[in-house]
């Protein structure tokens, strides 16, 4: 017998006592828990977002689509960065202002490559204010996940209000869950040392969000 | 399974020596009272805690009773997406499944993500038995690996140890594994940190193969779901060529919608956090972005015996926040080693013994490791009635019955006269002649009160015969201790003073 047929077979003799009207999914789970927690202006989620981000140690700025070629500019000129990783559906204009050396998102890079560039520059999919939480989807303007992942400096940019959300529920609403999803609330973290919460382990140390509109 | 300890003593024996430890008992007791009250605080941020909860426990048990419907499900769509289901009916046949698909790949190392079924399973010794390294990834997880201990939280593991501990772990073991620790190292945390950061990169940097577990998979949509805090888990899920994820078939639920409960209630039980870090979500295989394989390994290994116990089956709604652990007197006392497996605390009081069965002397002894204060029922996300299975449980020590072993009935005889009941019997006066363990827990006599029948359960119900115990007092257990034996309830292994610990 393959292991599929006796683990199948395990559970239904297990489940012997459950009958056959058993209530459904849907009789079942009660969803009477909120899909948002306070009513907020769209003005006052944005704020949240904004704060809860700080909170968790995210670098937040705010400012208007015209500004922000000159922020993005600023922010890795700050960092003494030479090179950039670039999501292949970027706005080109983001960038503008900049002279650092872009480094493309490709398939055959390999992960040392990566390693070797200092920052990376993305959109996102979509944020939430409650938790200062940032969604990645790998759209054409965030790229693989991996770009995300190994250059120690991450510039984010959220267009506000549209891309934000108050709660959890709402945000996987707007989310396919056939996509790579990455999650991201505030730089890599570690409690394992006396619960000390410690900034940066192996995800970007230093994330930097953009509140553009 | 494999998953016992070998040669751990029973629960009363190692908790005892475990109290004896002041280091030991100083990190435990810092750890887990920074912890409760950062819990308490990131709960009470929203309003509608007690509808997530009980949504949260809706959903567990709805799947749990038509798993087989769901576990289906899952594997349609995670074949669908692009991934390979195998299917694992315990420990040995996990790992042999796993062991191959790692040799297929050509690898001799890989890079883990910390993961309690593939503990559980012993899937690192397993590997290592065949030539391949498995190297964890999680700062606790290396620690524990290089200092060959065992881990003792389920979200901590290395809870028990302090930084100037791993300091001396880092500077004279990392050498041996890869990058040597920086001259230098002292120890504040963020130099540790740094120094783990170092010496892992360059594993995941090379990294062909990655194994991971999971917190969730979604059977609609095949999607599955690790949530973290330090990026080691995305390294491991997206560099690698070839993905391998174990996990326990009752980590499903029904709907991708499901997920909005869990993320909100996981992350504040567990690290009281609003979110944690990072959680990554992943479908079979995405073309160009992340492994190009991707292998999920759906393991069994006593969860569908857990399953068949009607009253047992509720520990296999846990979402292992480790929010019971550190909440619980007795953990905080005992410490983790002392549960002789990787579930340790309250939920690996109630599990270990189904999932192994109770023919052991530590699993016998585990249902007693408790004093039924009920603080791991009250702060458990998904509403686990652990006291209810640990009388349960003592019951099935005790007095023997039906259960179910390796997918087949059995009816247990009972322990008396066995070493179980010994040991049992140990465990019992262990607990009950350490009040100040039970001090912490306030909430006894509501709770208790309706748990306790006349006399004491399982072994206690003989203990009570002929050691002169009074019925299972109606009033709380320690002003029945203070009534019955006249001191304040503190005795020499009692440390809640905790300026030893407090003070690091
Ligand atoms: S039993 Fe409940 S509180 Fe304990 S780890 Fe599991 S989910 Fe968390």
């Amino acid at each position: 017998m393959s292991g599929r047929e006796r683990i199948l077979g395990r559970v239904r003799r297990a489940l012997a006592d459950v009958p056959a009207d058993d209530p459904s999914y849907e009789q079942a789970v009660a969803r009477d828990y909120l899909r948002a927690h306070g009513a907020r202006s769209a003005a006052e989620t944005v704020h949240l977002l904004a704060a809860n981000l700080a909170d968790y140690r995210a670098l937040v700025h705010r400012c208007s689509e015209v500004e922000l070629p000159s922020l993005i500019a600023g922010l890795l000129t700050d960092r003494g960065a030479t090179s950039v990783l670039v999501p292949p559906g970027l706005d080109e204009g983001w960038l503008a202002a900049t002279d650092v050396t872009r480094v493309a998102d490709r398939a055959d890079s390999t992960p040392h490559e990566l390693d070797g560039v200092d920052s990376v520059v993305t959109a996102c999919a979509v944020a939430i204010a409650e938790t200062g939480t940032i969604v990645l989807d790998g759209a054409p303007d965030q790229g693989r996940r991996r770009i995300t992942l190994v250059p120690d400096h991450h510039i984010c940019v959220v267009r506000v209000p549209d891309q934000v959300v108050s709660g959890v529920p709402q945000a996987l609403e707007r989310l396919d869950p056939a996509r790579p999803l990455t999650w991201i609330s505030g730089p890599s973290a570690t409690s394992d040392i006396e619960l000390d919460r410690v900034e940066g382990v192996h995800g970007p140390r230093t994330l930097e969000v953009v509140l553009v509109g | 399974m494999s998953g016992t300890f070998v040669g751990m003593p029973a629960f009363p024996k190692a908790a005892h020596e475990a109290v004896g430890n002041a280091t030991l008992r100083g990190n435990l007791r810092h750890a887990t009272h920074t912890i409760r009250a950062k819990r308490a605080n990131a709960v009470a941020e929203v309003s509608d805690w007690a509808q997530l909860r009980e949504a949260g426990k809706r959903i567990k048990d709805h799947t749990l009773r038509h798993l087989d419907r769901y576990l289906v499900q899952l594997e349609e769509s995670v074949t669908a997406a692009g991934g390979v289901v195998h299917w694992a009916a315990d420990a040995d046949e996990a790992n042999r499944i796993v062991t191959r698909l790692v040799e297929e790949t050509g690898e001799s190392e890989v890079v883990k993500v910390k993961s309690m079924a593939t503990q559980e399973i012993g899937l690192n010794e397993a590997l290592l038995a065949a030539g391949i390294h498995a190297y964890e990834t999680d700062l606790a997880e290396l620690i524990v690996q290089l200092g060959k201990d065992r881990p003792s939280h389920i979200l901590v593991p290395a809870i028990h140890r302090n930084r100037g501990e791993i300091r001396d772990i880092f500077r004279t073991e990392m050498g041996e594994w890869g990058r040597p620790a920086p001259d230098g190292l002292t120890d504040s945390p963020a130099e540790l940190a740094e120094a783990a950061r170092l010496h892992l990169r360059e594993k995941f940097l090379r990294a062909e193969v990655g194994i991971s577990g999971a917190n969730f998979m979604v059977a609609e949509t095949g999607t599955l779901v690790v949530v973290e805090s330090e990026g080691n888990g995305r390294m491991c899920l997206t560099l690698p060529r070839t993905l391998i994820s174990v996990v326990g078939i009752e980590k499903i639920v029904p709907t991708w919608r499901d997920l909005e409960v869990f993320l909100q209630t996981l992350p504040r039980s567990s690290t009281a956090e609003r979110m944690n870090p990072y959680t990554s979500t992943w479908t079979g295989t995405t073309d160009e972005d992340g492994p190009r394989a991707f292998h999920l390994v759906l393991l069994d290994n006593g969860r569908t015996d857990t399953l068949a116990d009607e009253v047992g089956r509720q520990a296999l709604r846990c979402i292992r926040c480790s929010a019971c652990l550190n909440v619980c007197p007795v953990y905080e006392r005992a410490g983790g080693h002392a549960y002789g497996s990787v579930y340790p605390g309250p939920i690996g009081a109630i599990l270990s013994p189904q999932l192994r069965g109770t023919s052991s002397e530590i699993d016998a002894s585990l249902p007693y490791a408790s004093s039924l204060c009920g603080a791991c029922y009250e702060v458990c996300p998904v509403a686990i009635d652990i006291p209810e299975v640990l009388v349960h449980l003592r019951e099935r020590v005790a007095q023997g019955g039906p259960a179910t072993r390796a997918g087949n009935k059995v009816v247990l005889r009972p322990a008396k006269g066995h070493a179980a009941e010994r040991a049992a019997m140990r465990a019992a006066r262990w607990a009950f002649s350490h009040p100040g363990a039970l001090r912490t827990g306030q909430r006894l006599a509501s709770r208790t009160r309706r748990l306790h029948p006349r006399t004491l359960p399982g072994p206690g119900r003989a203990w009570s015969a002929t050691r002169d115990l009074p019925a299972v007092p109606a009033e709380p257990f320690r002003d029945w201790w203070q009534r019955t034996h006249g001191t304040d309830g503190t005795d020499g292994t009692d440390g809640t003073d905790g300026k030893k610990g407090a003070a690091r």
